[in-house]
């Protein structure tokens, strides 16, 4: 009896500690008051000193979101958000106008990176990374901007990017996701605050692995990030997204918009490792991540390459997507998504082919835990005129106890007669054979499960960078500690 | 080695076994033989700690200590390793890795630090040939699409590679053909040492011509009921096990 208290008590201490990067950083803060209205649009344009067409843009977006009603359809229930009740800019306090060095840079700032395991001193980090570091609304620190300037490649924080380069964003903003797209999507290009520039010029291939950062702190604070990443003709980039943010009791928003653009023969992988914080065991607080990511593979034999693997959040509503415009062009997503205790998520992907001899993958793999709920919803539509596009689209779920759920809704439109679909599914337990056999060879509960589920990823964690895979793996362990035994 | 003393243990509250007592010494060969529902997997399955059976009375000691009282990764960090009969497929994770994990969390118990990868690769080989194994085998997902033959082998291969104290072997034999059953008794008969004790449980007699014991105990109902050397298991090829039952 005793015994089993221990055992109990041990496994609470694990499930409590789980989320380790839930701390808050004690920094002096320029925030707006909460509520919306249009002069909370012109007042975040007005900070950030913006040309009157990026304004104009944010003011039209925001009269269309009036007229908008919030999604319903998505398999996620969640109580209604006070959008009034929100404030919608928190930057950390500054003297200049940004950061010019690392130097000028808040220590306590740097800090929080250090603790987050993303270190922004360039001379400490391991070559072949370039981060830039939003924190609630805000880039904090871009590091290794002017080595990549000399190959002519610009990574730089959003709102640095409209004034250094406003013909590119005049040109690719809202040209993938229009703000008439959705409601979160409306929302984010009204009061977006900041995000990563990306754009590389023809033929270059990006010589490091570019990666943002992403960190709320502020309590009550939404986060809208915007990212825009552009690879002209024959150019190659990988880019890496994380996100944490504090253990707070209240529900937080997360409504962001990615939008990648792949001209001819340029190939874009996009790797995300959320990790937002998910609420604890009874799904109190948590954030709410509403997000909309689509890739145009604009010019011929283009590529873009989704590679998710999501572990927070108290709800998740994402599909990267990818329009297959150009001939020969290739559509990749390979997604985890974990949930456990009460997080609920809805995720999947839609391949919109309209070039001829298209290519889409989709490999997704769901596992649930506690009281979970976990939904695969994916599209995949071959357009008249897309001849021999091909798809094969694998979902498999994973269950863990008898209290989660786990659901397949797969859409399939196909209006050209030579297009290729194929789809697979399967869901599967993890056997008390199964963690015996691991026990048995003197491995614990937790080692146990941590690798079967790898194995079980395996497909999806092989296409991460090596420096995210091995950050994904322990991530996936984490995030399950405690679901079994 | 292992001392079991009146042991009885019941599934959703059936007793399967109903008081067995053996001893077993530093490098000694047991056969268990007995007929189907006996009770032969319920004991191995008892002492390497598998979950869902209860321990109505008696005990184990295992080097001096109480086995029962142990969690089943315990027991096997302690040397305690069980050859499953129907070995488990694991999708997606390698072999190379189940083995790493597994020599490196009896490492930890031993308090030795882990082995890094080339030291690593270099004792497998040294293993694989004992089973007489190609390395490819170390890169499939564990059991995964594995014959009944190469399930088998594979277990002896993780036997070899963690160097048990106590070795439960639980119908090795089945379903393995001729050829399969004299690689993976040449396997165990390597690892035949004086301080390591092997127990065999087997249905047929046949697994004995290769491993040869030092005991054979014949269980039915749930206890001993005859012990003797190698002869024993012969006569019960002979004569089936009824006698048994009768005698009993």
């Amino acid at each position: 009896m005793a015994e089993q208290q221990a055992e109990k008590e041990q496994i609470d201490d694990v499930l409590a500690g789980d989320y380790q990067a839930g701390f808050v950083t004690d920094i002096e803060v320029d925030s707006l008051p909460p509520g919306l209205t249009e002069d909370t649009v012109r007042e975040i344009s007005r900070i950030k000193g913006e040309p009157e067409f990026l304004l104009e843009w944010r003011l039209q977006a925001y009269r269309h979101w009036l007229t908008l009603e919030t999604p319903e359809w998505a398999h996620v229930h969640y109580p209604e958000v006070d959008y009034q009740a929100i404030s919608y800019y928190s930057a950390p306090k500054k003297k200049t106008d940004g950061p010019k060095s690392l130097d000028e840079v808040d220590p306590e700032l740097l800090k929080t990176y250090e603790k987050l395991g993303v270190p922004l001193d360039e001379r400490a980090r391991l070559a072949g990374v370039a981060v830039d570091a939003v924190f609630d609304s805000v880039s904090v620190a871009n590091t290794f901007q002017d080595k990549l300037a000399e190959e002519g490649i610009l990574f730089m924080p959003f709102s640095k990017a409209v004034h250094e380069h406003p013909e590119l964003i005049k040109k690719y903003l809202g040209s993938v996701v229009s703000y008439k797209d959705n409601f979160y999507a409306a929302l984010n290009s009204a009061l977006f605050s900041d995000g990563s520039f990306v754009y590389i010029p023809k033929g270059k291939r990006c010589p490091m692995e570019l990666s943002t950062y992403f960190r709320i702190n502020a309590a009550n604070t939404g986060q809208f990030e915007r990212t825009l990443i552009i690879a002209d003709d024959d150019a190659y980039v990988s880019y890496l997204e994380g996100c944490t943010a504090p253990m707070r009791d209240d529900n937080q928003l997360h409504a962001a918009v990615v939008e990648l653009v792949a001209h001819d023969r340029a190939e874009i992988k996009y790797s995300t490792v959320q990790n937002w914080y998910p609420g604890d065991e009874n799904g109190k607080g948590g954030i709410f991540n509403f997000v909309t990511k689509r890739a145009a593979c604009r010019g011929e034999s283009s590529k873009v390459s989704w590679t998710q693997v999501e572990t927070g959040s108290a709800v998740t509503w994402k599909y990267p997507s990818v329009i297959l415009q150009g001939d020969n062009s290739i559509g990749e997503f390979y997604s985890v998504a974990v949930t456990n205790n009460l997080q609920q998520a809805d995720t999947g992907t839609k391949m919109i082919h309209l070039g001829k001899n298209t290519s889409s993958t989709i490999i997704s793999k769901g596992i649930s835990a506690g009281r979970s709920e976990n939904s695969y919803r994916g599209l995949v539509r071959i357009g008249p005129n897309a001849e021999n596009a091909r798809n094969h689209t694998e979902c498999d779920s994973l269950l863990m106890g008898d209290q989660c759920g786990a659901h397949t809704f797969p859409y399939i439109e196909v209006k050209n007669p030579t297009a290729q679909v194929e789809h697979e599914a399967s869901t599967s337990k993890i056997s008390e054979d199964q963690l015996f056999y691991c026990k048995q060879r003197g491995m614990d509960v937790e080692d146990a499960v941590s690798m079967i589920v790898n194995g079980f990823c395996k497909d999806v964690m092989r296409q991460l960078p090596m420096e995210f895979a091995v950050e994904a793996q322990n991530l996936l362990g984490l995030s399950l500690e405690g679901s079994v035994g | 080695m292992l001392e079991i003393k009146n042991l009885h243990a019941s599934v959703d509250g059936k007793e399967i076994l109903k008081g067995i007592n053996l001893t077993i010494n530093a490098g000694e060969v047991h056969a268990i033989m007995g007929p189907n529902g006996a009770g032969k997997s319920t004991l191995s399955n008892v002492l390497a700690g598998r979950d869902g059976y209860e321990i109505t009375q008696g005990e184990v000691l295992y080097k001096n200590e109480d086995l029962l009282a142990l969690a089943a990764e315990e027991r096997a960090q302690r040397g305690v390793f069980l050859a499953f009969q129907y070995p488990v497929e694991i999708p997606g994770v390698s072999n190379i890795y189940l083995l790493k994990a597994a020599l490196n969390a009896v490492r930890k118990y031993q308090g030795l630090d882990d082995l890094d990868a080339i030291d690593f690769l270099t004792l497998v080989r040294s293993k694989l040939e004992l089973v007489k194994m190609d390395e490819q085998f170390l890169h499939r997902g564990v059991n995964e699409g594995f014959s009944g033959g190469e399930k088998k082998r594979n277990e002896i291969l993780q036997m070899a590679l963690l160097e048990p104290s106590l070795a439960i072997l639980d119908e090795t034999d089945s379903g393995l053909d001729i050829d399969a059953l004299r690689t993976v008794s040449d396997g165990v008969n390597a690892l035949r040492s004086a301080d390591r004790s092997i127990v065999m449980i087997t249905h047929y007699q046949r697994l004995l011509d290769y491993i040869v014991p030092d005991f054979v105990h014949v269980l039915s109902n749930g206890q001993i009921v005859k012990s003797g050397d190698k002869e024993l298991a012969k006569e019960l090829e002979k004569t089936g096990y009824s006698w048994v039952n009768e005698e009993a």
